[in-house]
């Protein structure tokens, strides 16, 4: 069963139509890659999932998004709820400037979760075991998390996502501002965390698509123009549009 | 917009050709040693054959290159992925030309058994397979493959017919016949085995162009 479902999505940021008619369904604990040019929707579609763009002046969206059958663009959703739900990894690593234990237990705190030290403790090491940086940074809990590599800060800010237990993971180009090496981590985590997360990730790298995802979405100048299976979008596109991009022909 | 890649299939694209021409010519010549009972010429097709192996390493080496450095997708990775299948195809069809040469050589100095009317019948049905075969990946055209891929059944036909002639007027009359009938049993038999070669390039020829597997899927064609 699809876990986001958008319907007839458009949003437009003052005159300019950024998205138009979207129509699409994101099963669960699979990873689906958004794919297309820069400007092209992409990542404004993945910020209407937890209700980002509200914070951009001049924003109007119309049509429906379900997620697990709940309108979230209704007047009624609530917010709080839904940004537990749902997640978001953005392109810059962007932990607090406190210690990696308190940017994990941040979100506990903010949701009102009044928890004792042990169980903080515990959710702690099962984030961190979570993103696979338990092992090198359980001797360093009150590091700041200002001082970690690049890798490790976007590690962790999966892992203080991870600490609220959403079941919608977005990431926003999560690995360009990686090396080869920490980009090749980050997906082998995401393939980890599928087994319990649905996630959508945005990546202007289509290798990096072809290579995690399993369904992947093509757009262009707000349109969803395919959606479909990655190995039949990286093989077979049905769609001229799509060829010529992952073909390197547009443009 | 103009890629660099696209001048590099452009490259791709002649050597398949030069494969496919090669190939042509050794079965051409091979069929001919054996009409013609010329023995030079069937040794020109063996000698020959270290060329179409090297381009067959050549073009291998050209398809991993591009994929490693390009990391291709869509109609580009159908291209080169078909283009190294078919050249794999080429090489083992000009192989069995070689076959054909050396079994040729073999009864070239001996009297012949009797006029050959069905192996050059068959022979002119593998070579117009391969043709259009090589023509239905320069053009991407699935109509010819399909042509290809219908011609097949008349391949198995005549091979058919001849082993029948060959099994029941000479080796069963006169075992004396035996060691030249098997001979032209065995060219008979490569004769056929180029055909379903050139049936594979079809297949492949139109995975490349629609994406379609229809490789043990006959019903796909109808």
């Amino acid at each position: 069963m699809a876990k986001i479902v958008s319907k007839r999505l458009n949003l437009w940021y003052g005159d300019f139509h950024a998205l138009k008619d979207i129509d699409a369904g994101f099963e669960e604990k699979r990873i689906t890659a958004i794919i297309g040019p820069s400007g092209c929707g992409k990542s404004t579609m993945l910020r209407v999932f937890n209700r980002m763009n509200d914070l951009i002046e001049g924003v109007r969206t119309k049509g429906t998004v379900l997620v697990d059958g709940a309108d979230i663009l209704g007047e009624n959703a609530d917010l709080v709820v839904l940004r537990k739900k749902v997640g978001m990894v953005f392109q810059r690593p962007n932990p607090f400037p406190l210690s990696v234990y308190e940017n994990i237990v941040f979100g506990e705190k903010i949701h009102g979760e009044r928890l004792k030290r042990d169980a903080l403790d515990e959710v702690v090491e099962k984030s961190l075991r979570s993103v696979l940086l338990w092992d090198e940074l359980k001797d360093a809990l009150n590091r700041p998390a200002l001082a970690l590599s690049l890798e490790q800060k976007q590690r962790l800010c999966i892992a203080r996502l991870i600490a609220v237990k959403p079941d919608v993971l977005l990431m926003d180009e999560p690995c360009s501002t990686l090396d080869p090496q920490a980009t090749m981590r980050i997906e082998e985590l995401m393939r980890e965390l599928k087994n319990n997360y649905t996630i959508i990730i945005v990546t202007h790298n289509m290798q990096q698509a072809a290579r995690v995802s399993e369904d992947t979405g093509f757009m262009l100048l707000g349109e969803l123009i395919e959606f479909g299976k990655t190995e039949q979008i990286f093989t077979a596109p049905k769609d001229k549009r799509t060829e010529d991009y992952i073909t390197g022909r547009y443009g | 917009m103009k890629r660099h890649l696209d001048e590099e299939l452009k490259e791709l694209n002649k050597d398949i050709l030069k494969m496919g021409a090669l190939t042509e010519e050794a079965i051409y010549k091979s069929i001919e040693a054996l009409k013609t009972r010329d023995r030079g010429m069937a040794e020109n097709v063996i000698s020959n054959d270290t060329s179409v192996d090297k381009l067959e390493l050549d073009i291998d080496e050209r398809c991993i290159d591009l994929i490693a450095r390009y990391q291709p997708m869509a109609k580009d990775l159908r291209f080169i992925t078909t283009g190294m299948k078919i050249n794999s195809e080429l090489e083992r069809i000009a192989d069995i030309a070689v076959d054909i040469a050396q079994r040729t050589l073999e009864i070239v100095d001996k009297p012949l058994l009797k006029p050959l009317v069905d192996i050059p019948k068959l022979a002119a049905v593998a070579q117009k397979m391969v043709k259009t075969a090589i023509d239905s990946f320069i053009k991407g055209d699935i109509e010819l493959a399909k042509k290809v891929m219908l011609s097949d059944p008349e391949a198995d036909n005549l091979r058919n017919l001849i082993q029948k002639e060959l099994v029941d007027d000479y080796m069963l009359k006169d075992a004396s016949s035996a060691p030249r009938a098997v001979q032209l049993l065995l060219i008979a038999r490569f004769l056929e085995r180029i055909c379903d070669h050139t049936t594979n390039i079809a297949e492949d020829v139109i995975y490349m162009v629609q994406a379609e597997v229809v490789k043990h899927h006959p019903e796909k064609l109808k």
